[in-house]
């Protein structure tokens, strides 16, 4: 029944599997960082900054994720040259551009999150802060931003999830990931309904556990007010 | 002004505000110059370029009918994806364990898997179980998988929604002596899709931008599939991306926009429980993840 997986060795379905996570662990870590950023910016008191964050978060949430996961490939590398330190390797340089299509998407969504767990923290307690005397990186270290990341794990949670089903999009680009090897055998062979279950299963394996995990997280951290 | 982060701003905070003012500002210039020379040396600025925009023809022949495939296939999963989600979302809700327990197997299934997976397995069904016309088979297999996705998202809104009413409108309609099914039908449902509308517009963006999938992975002549063959035609990639990211983002914008604003209202009625489900509680990450960020029910966490 399972036999007709031995004919794909290249990548085989944990292969593509491994893709997908390598794909969804690099965009994370990208779209944490430059989310990050754009929040700073965002609650930042220059107000170029802020005005820059809003843009970007509202006009790349406005745009589909395929939409900009195609123009990387055919216009960042084609027209503008961008090929991520790969010219040459095709295959690495489709990763890449989709690695940097995903950060860039998800990277909006992680900057509203880590805004809105600012925005949990009430402002008389930055105001007692200051009123005892402590200084504006102190304030930031020991009462805000604490409370903020321990608000966040939830939503951030969800943004992680979404991202990994979203990965899914790097196969409009040729990235061999989970979704472009399922395309392929489900073309070649005749039993769809299995293949379709495998791959279902295969999501269901990655986003299952860590919802689970980071919802308890979030339920533990979570400050009571 | 004033925050948690910072305070009014005093001499030297207002210095060091014009310094990063004016640092970001050159970093922004610079990376708008790149963008331009670089498209000015691989000729993307060229009126030629961006001339097709000004004429009927790129808007008769390939903009407009992919537009209008984009809502089709967005405005059918919406009108098949609610209703199946008020029953899915009810089922799921009901006080027989036999009814409960498929409904929330299916609703948290179908939420755990990537909408593209579903798209392309319904097109493969379609192939070789249906008699479906090969030029058709595109829309039928986007809209299976976008009402199969957010069928089981828009259960998840209506759960919330029923749920985010006061206790005491059950508790009354159960001590006037009506039934469980007239409970909901005459008093809950009414109010829970009002305080869901706006969950519901936000929702259509995602199935807007979801739509674009079927263009690349399944040849649904959607706008980014329009696009291509624009492109092909006028050689013009870069101005091509541009205008379709400007119709989607103006698009999405006025459904985002709607649904505020009928957010706003709905708040400020005197007739409503003040029960709102703001688009704020549905993350339009591709992904309705409502049971998460509104803490309802085992396992809303996917």
């Amino acid at each position: 029944m399972f036999d007709f997986l031995s004919d794909y060795d290249d990548p085989t379905l944990l292969g593509a599997f491994w893709v997908t996570v390598q794909l969804t662990v690099l965009s994370a870590i990208g779209s944490l960082i430059w989310g990050t950023l754009l929040a700073a910016m965002r609650v930042s008191p220059v107000p170029l900054m802020r005005g820059f964050g809003t843009a970007y978060v509202n006009i790349v949430r406005n745009i589909p994720l395929t939409v900009i996961i195609v123009f990387t490939s055919l216009g960042l590398a084609n027209i503008f040259g961008v090929t991520m330190g790969a010219p040459d390797d095709f295959e690495a340089k489709a990763f890449r551009l989709a690695v940097l299509g995903l950060v860039a998407y998800t990277a909006a969504f992680v900057c509203e999150a880590i805004r809105s767990g600012i925005n949990t923290v009430p402002v008389g307690q930055a105001e007692a802060a200051r009123a005892i005397g402590l200084s504006f990186s102190q304030i930031l270290r020991l009462v805000v931003l604490p409370q903020a990341f321990r608000s966040v794990v939830g939503p951030l949670a969800n943004v992680l999830i979404a991202l990994t089903k979203n990965t899914t999009v790097a196969a409009a680009i040729g990235v061999a990931e989970a979704a472009l090897l399922m395309k392929e055998m489900i073309e070649n062979e005749a039993q769809t309904v299995l293949i379709g279950a495998i791959f279902a299963f295969g999501f269901v394996v990655l986003t299952l556990p860590t919802g689970l995990i980071l919802g308890w997280l979030s339920k533990r951290l979570a400050v009571k007010r | 002004m004033t925050s948690v982060l910072y305070d009014a701003p005093g001499p030297r905070a207002k210095r060091r505000n014009v310094l990063f003012s004016v640092v970001f500002f050159v970093l922004l210039a610079l990376l708008l110059w790149w963008v331009w020379q670089t498209m000015d040396d691989k000729g993307q600025l060229k009126w030629a370029l961006w001339k097709p925009f000004t004429t009927s023809e790129a808007w008769t022949t390939y903009l407009l009918p992919g537009l209008a495939d984009t809502l089709k296939a967005a405005a059918l999963s919406m009108v098949i994806a609610l209703p199946l989600g008020a029953v899915l979302g009810i089922a799921r809700m009901s006080d027989h364990r036999w009814v409960r327990i498929p409904a929330g197997a299916v609703v948290e299934f179908f939420r755990a898997i990537p909408v593209l997976l579903l798209m392309l397995f319904a097109n493969e069904f379609y192939v070789r179980s249906t008699g479906i016309p090969s030029d058709e088979r595109p829309l039928y297999a986007v809209v299976t998988g976008l009402v199969l996705y957010n069928a089981s998202v828009l259960a998840e809104v209506v759960r919330a929604g029923i749920l985010s009413l006061p206790k005491g409108q059950s508790e009354a309609a159960m001590a006037i002596g009506l039934r469980k099914s007239q409970t909901m039908t005459t008093i809950l449902l009414p109010q829970a899709v009002t305080a869901m509308l706006p969950a519901i517009v936000s929702q259509l963006v995602v199935i807007v931008k979801d739509t674009a999938l079927g263009g690349v992975m399944l040849g649904f002549t959607e706008l980014l599939n329009t696009r291509s063959t624009l492109a092909a035609n006028y050689a013009n990639v870069i101005p091509s991306f541009i205008v379709v990211a400007v119709i989607f983002i103006v698009l999405n914008f006025i459904l985002t926009s709607f649904a505020s604003w009928l957010e706003g209202r709905l708040r400020r009625s005197k007739r409503s429980t003040g029960a709102v489900l703001g688009a704020d509680k549905v993350d339009d990450v591709n992904a309705a993840e409502v049971g998460g960020t509104y803490g309802t029910g085992a396992g809303g966490t996917i």
